[in-house]
């Protein structure tokens, strides 16, 4: 059963091929044998997994269930879970079980979905390997000695190893997409304001926003539906009506404006990822697009935009963290500031400091204006740039990452080194549009994930687009050899 | 451009950061490639450019009546707390 699509699921539960109790079961002992390889989990729910089984099979059985009654997922480890430990990859939210639930933890509960456990991420979603979370590394498992790509390595991995049909996910800079990619699984990062932020623990509150990693565009649409909408307790979520995305999903594609982006084909793509990408563009000629290349000039200083606003946000927003009232706390603190700096020295790791202190640097007086209005300003050039694309094109196209998955440990000192991972991915949060990536071939049998991006609330085009490429190739079918057999 | 031990120690104080000494250099390191970095912004033409601090423009912060909400769950919330005593988050001393 773990081969299926969270679709699939839906349609065998009703055809009572299995019970959600029995799907749950299985799917436990897969999180269980992954885990020593993968390290895909911070927290297993097997029990309240159960209970919440037991609950969508009686629905189930009374005719009274919902489109995602019964099907199981897992949640990023950033979305607070009430009742449940809540680390962000972190020591210094080891001791922190949270009081509430998340808003999107809340609606798919309320939709019936059956919570496995929480995902291993990169420390309070910084980072694009999952090597600075706290409880270590999360494996690639298309190869083990790889990383899976971060900061949602986790949800990344646990759906490409079909330990989970479905994880929720965050991004700020890339983190859904580029794992999604380095795993080979779809991933969608929704438009700034679509998905509530409540619960979602912040890292950059004008660039966060969560989505999903799962199988198919399919997939995604299903769960979207129930995640997305207008959030009263988010004071950025956006009151626009959300699309029945099913109705639109198989919509045909001729006629479509497909904006190749230049500057993504310019520099520092491998060629053999770029000859997949290019292959991946044919098969949307073939079903009716229009190729056309489009230039975003201002699009090549995402990197350094984002390594400013970024940390300024997250130094900023971190410092909630203080030792007092909850997290963690130094033993024997000689006065309060000694509190406030051992507790923070200790509780974040080494990643966390750097852009706690990149942040302070750039928003200390006299660099102000240097640093941070600046880099404002060439946020809002960023911008520009994609709305007068979107002026042209329905949708914009381009690789996820510059490469397929590295070796753990290959880029873990050299912070530049990594964060120009996040090169092509960046630019769409700078924007607030939404994008996704999908499967679309394998270099040196590695995956391989082809971008598509939307303007803001085009999520309904962006899932139409990725099924239909869905519909005519199998990449998003294929599963890592040692994942692909049920565990007894 | 290259920062100093000096700069890294304000700059860790100002975060209430205790850095180690092994810490300093690292961070001296890699916070001056950071800095390079983002020097490429410098270059860019942003005369007459408006900021943008956030990607829905022309959305207003939305106000809501001034009115309780919540109901007291301070047991359950300072049950995060590693000190409390008498419904209080205690710290070390602080007026002498």
């Amino acid at each position: 059963m773990h081969t299926s699509t969270l679709a699939e699921l839906a349609k065998k539960l009703r055809a009572k091929e299995f019970s959600v109790t029995e799907l749950t079961k299985s799917l436990l002992r897969r999180v269980t044998a992954a885990q020593p390889k993968l390290n895909a989990f911070i927290t297993v729910t097997a029990e309240s997994a159960l209970a919440q089984a037991a609950v969508a099979d009686a629905a189930l059985a009374a005719g009274k269930a919902g489109p995602l009654t019964g099907l199981p997922l897992a949640h990023k480890d950033i979305f607070c879970t009430r009742g449940v430990k809540t680390s962000c990859g972190s020591r210094m939210l080891d001791n922190f079980v949270s009081p509430y639930d998340a808003t999107v933890v809340e609606r798919l509960n309320a939709a019936g979905m059956v919570t496995l456990g929480k995902t291993n991420m990169d420390e309070f979603a910084m980072g694009s390997s999952n090597e600075t979370s706290w409880y270590g590394p999360v494996k690639n498992p298309w190869d083990e000695r790889l990383v899976p790509g971060g900061s949602s390595g986790g949800s990344a991995a646990a759906v490409a190893a079909r330990v989970a049909p479905i994880a929720t996910a965050t991004d700020t800079g890339g983190s859904i997409r580029q794992p999604a990619a380095l795993c080979g699984v779809t991933g969608i990062k929704p438009t700034y304001g679509r998905v509530s932020r409540y619960g979602m623990i912040a890292f950059a509150s004008s660039l966060d926003q969560g989505g999903l990693i799962s199988q198919s565009a399919e997939d995604a649409a299903l769960v979207l539906q129930a995640m997305s909408g207008f959030d009263p307790r988010d004071s950025t979520s956006v009151d626009t009506p959300v699309p029945n995305y099913a109705e639109t999903l198989n919509a045909p594609l001729a006629g479509l404006k497909i904006g190749l982006i230049k500057e993504f084909f310019d520099t520092g793509l491998d060629s053999a990822v770029e000859k997949c990408i290019r292959e991946a563009l044919r098969v949307y000629e073939k079903l009716g697009a229009k190729l056309v290349e489009v230039k975003l000039p201002a699009l090549p200083l995402s990197v350094p935009t984002y390594y400013v606003v970024a940390p300024a946000e997250c130094s900023s927003n971190l410092a909630r963290f203080d030792g007092v009232r909850y997290g963690h706390r130094c033993a024997e603190p000689k006065d309060l500031m000694d509190l406030y700096k051992r507790s923070r020295g200790e509780g974040f790791g080494a990643e966390v400091k750097r852009r706690i202190m990149t942040g302070t640097y750039v928003l200390s007086a006299g660099y102000y204006d240097a640093y941070y209005l600046k880099a404002q300003r060439v946020r809002q050039l960023i911008n520009q740039d994609f709305k007068r694309a979107f002026g042209e094109v329905d949708v914009l196209m381009g690789p996820t990452a510059p490469d397929v998955a590295f070796s753990i440990g290959a880029k873990a000192s050299d912070p530049i080194q990594m964060y120009l991972n996040d090169i092509y991915t960046i630019g769409a949060n700078l924007a607030g549009v939404p994008a996704m990536s999908i499967p679309c071939g394998f270099v040196r049998d590695l995956p391989v994930g082809l971008q598509i991006c939307g303007p803001h609330f085009g999520e309904a085009r962006l899932l139409n687009v990725a099924h239909a490429y869905q519909k005519e190739t199998d990449w998003h079918r294929r599963i890592p050899a040692a994942y692909s057999k049920e565990v007894p | 451009m290259s920062l100093n031990r000096d700069q890294i120690n304000s700059i860790a104080h100002l975060a209430r950061l205790s850095l180690t000494e092994a810490e300093i250099p690292v961070y001296q390191d890699s916070l001056s490639k950071i800095v390079d970095l983002v020097g490429q912004l410098d270059a860019a033409p942003t005369t007459g450019v408006e900021p943008m601090a956030h990607p829905l423009p022309g959305l207003a912060q939305r106000m809501r009546p001034d009115v309780v909400t919540e109901k007291d769950q301070h047991e359950l919330y300072q049950r995060n707390a590693p000190q409390v005593e008498a419904a209080l988050y205690l710290v070390p001393k602080v007026i002498e």
